[in-house]
């Protein structure tokens, strides 16, 4: 394929996946505009209604409105996703670029500790974070940094090692810079492209680890909409009121697959390959 | 040195994680605040059980004894009880084990199923539709979140059009694969995603590489070059991918089983974690970190055998 091509090919992920990750966002930020009815509003003359003219995507057992409910759980769905990624990326980075930059017993204990992280199943260890902290949306985000920085650390570490070398750092260092001047003015910089680009399939790893969790019950608590509660709540109406968990899942596919192109595109366009 | 020499030499390594996922377990149940006897028995123990408790876990010595006293218990097959199911948590993983294995291997297989064939397709026809149509395909089914896309095929292939039974387990070998059929492939199809890609990529390296250039000079038709040479070639990156995913694999059986009513260990887990069986919490995540251990050694082992170069 002739660059100017993938080029083209690349912006039009790049603008796919915006859109539709904007669409989300602007949706959560004007809920209270947009939203036709208030989402934890219960209408008891409007029970389990198919989609239709007043009620687009149908309404719930209690007579809520799945529209109005999908669009005030984007605020807690990207709120997940943003915060989710946000500490693991930050706590990641530091840890990383402290292990890579001083090597010797740091980097052997923080990549130890990396090792015995990673030997849990990521999902099994936010599971067991949650059960001793109990449910609830801090929990989450808690489990979530215990746990979803050893990603980042490591790609950090592998960068730095490489660059610490390079001349530009070796001279930094001969001028007598101070490390952290080198570490985080110098290095650090050159490094965080590979995370950035992992962030956004990051994001999806952690939206649905999230929706998973609030699914289970574990997460977000009701009555406040959030996507896997919705799914969670219509499963027992499953055979008889579809819409009640096919939209919310539906949004859940949506929000992930904006942020899998935004990641498709940047990795392409910087050149870096997961 | 031999070429498998590491199967000796490797589970050496495995000694500090092991330790370190045992260290790691154990500090999670003593995070909880209260009473660690009151906290591992429940609120009804009788005061002997409370007493037994104690001097089986050296409760009122020091953190580091403790943790000595756990590892003692370990070695000896003992976890503790079970709050809800009054018996030993290992020998209670011990009846859980079966279902949540034979639903990984037959997830494994199926996908395998579904990414040999779409990633061929895809890396033959490179850079026509078919092959942007099925990397979109990819790229979309990633964000399928598992425990929705089971419920999907849940409504439509056991309630809408009763093929297979709609949840729980069997006790034939047939009735259990029957009941096995929609978890696995709630769980292939979010797996193929991923392996489809890597396939994919491979084989495309492979379709241009000197061996098959050289094939085809020699007049071999192309679908035999693809089967001798390009498939072969391309599985063994695939096999390490799937080891490394082995964690998100297991991770999905947890919330698959809790869908389907599978009596495995992720649905043993998740019910733990609201009856506040802690015991119980901490034995399943340590014999799921061993597993994930386990497995990424037997890929290791794969990719060896697999490919006579590699030497680790």
């Amino acid at each position: 394929m002739s660059g100017r091509a993938r080029a083209k090919r690349v912006n039009r992920t790049l603008i796919a996946g915006l859109v539709l990750v904007g669409g989300f966002a602007l949706a959560a930020l004007a809920a209270p505009l947009i939203a036709p009815y208030d989402p934890i509003f219960q209408d008891g003359t409007a029970r389990i209604q198919p989609p239709s003219l007043t009620h687009p995507f149908g309404t719930d057992n209690f007579g809520r409105d799945i529209l109005s409910r999908i669009i005030y759980g984007a605020r807690v769905d990207l709120q997940m996703a943003v915060i989710g990624v946000f500490f693991p990326l930050v706590i990641g980075t530091v840890i990383g670029a402290i292990a890579g930059f001083f090597g010797g017993v740091v980097d052997a204990v923080l990549m130890r500790l990396i090792d015995i992280i990673l030997a849990f199943p990521f999902l099994v260890l936010m599971l067991s974070i949650i059960a001793i902290l109990g449910p609830g949306l801090s929990s989450f985000y808690i489990a979530m940094a215990l746990v979803g920085w050893v990603s980042y650390a490591r790609l950090i570490r592998a960068q730095i090692l490489v660059l610490k070398n390079a001349d530009y750092a070796v001279a930094a260092v001969s001028l007598g810079f101070s490390w952290r001047r080198v570490l985080f003015r110098h290095l650090l910089p050159n490094s965080v492209a590979g995370s950035l680009v992992f962030c956004m399939s990051d994001a999806v790893l952690v939206l649905l680890s999230g929706a998973a969790i609030s699914y289970l019950g574990l997460g977000v608590q009701p009555p406040t909409a959030e996507w896997g509660i919705m799914v969670a709540e219509g499963q027992a109406f499953l055979s008889q009121a579809w819409w009640i968990t096919l939209f919310p899942g539906l949004s859940i596919v949506l929000l992930a697959f904006g942020f899998s192109m935004i990641g498709d595109a940047l990795g392409e366009a910087m050149g870096v390959h997961e | 040195m031999h070429r498998y020499s590491f199967i000796l030499m490797r589970p050496l390594q495995f000694v500090p994680v092991v330790f370190g996922v045992s260290l790691i377990t154990f500090i999670l149940v003593r995070m909880i605040p209260g009473d660690p006897a009151r906290v591992l028995l429940g609120a009804r123990a009788t005061p002997t059980a409370i007493a037994n408790i104690r001097a089986q876990f050296g409760l009122d010595e020091p953190l580091w004894l403790q943790y000595l006293y756990f590892l003692r218990n370990l070695a000896n097959g003992e976890m503790g009880m079970s709050i809800v199911y009054r018996i030993d948590v290992l020998r209670l993983i011990g009846t859980r084990i079966e279902p949540t294995f034979a639903l990984i291997l037959c997830s494994v297989l199926l996908s395998i199923l579904i990414a040999v064939p779409l990633a061929a397709l895809a890396a033959r026809n490179q850079g026509r539709s078919i092959d942007h149509a099925i990397r979109f395909a990819s790229t979309f089914g990633i964000g399928f979140p598992p425990f929705w896309l089971g419920l999907m095929l849940m409504m439509l292939l056991a309630v809408k059009y009763p093929i297979f039974p709609v949840s729980g387990y069997g006790e034939t070998l047939g009735d259990k694969l029957a009941h096995l059929a929609l978890p696995s492939l709630t769980i292939a199809l979010s797996l193929s995603t991923v392996l489809l890609r890597s396939l994919r990529a491979a084989m495309v390296d492979w379709l241009k590489s000197d061996v098959t250039t050289a094939a085809r000079a020699r007049g071999m038709p192309e679908s035999i070059v693809f089967w001798r040479h390009v498939l072969p070639n391309s599985i063994a990156p695939s096999i390490n991918l799937l080891a490394v995913n082995i964690g998100w694999l297991i991770g999905g059986t947890v919330v698959i089983e809790s869908i389907f009513a599978l009596p495995g260990m992720g649905q043993l887990l998740v019910r733990a974690i609201f009856s506040r069986d802690y015991m119980v919490v901490q034995g399943v995540a340590m014999v799921f970190a061993c597993a994930t251990v386990l497995v990424n050694f037997l890929a290791d082992i794969a990719t060896v055998a697999v490919d006579p170069r590699v030497k680790l």
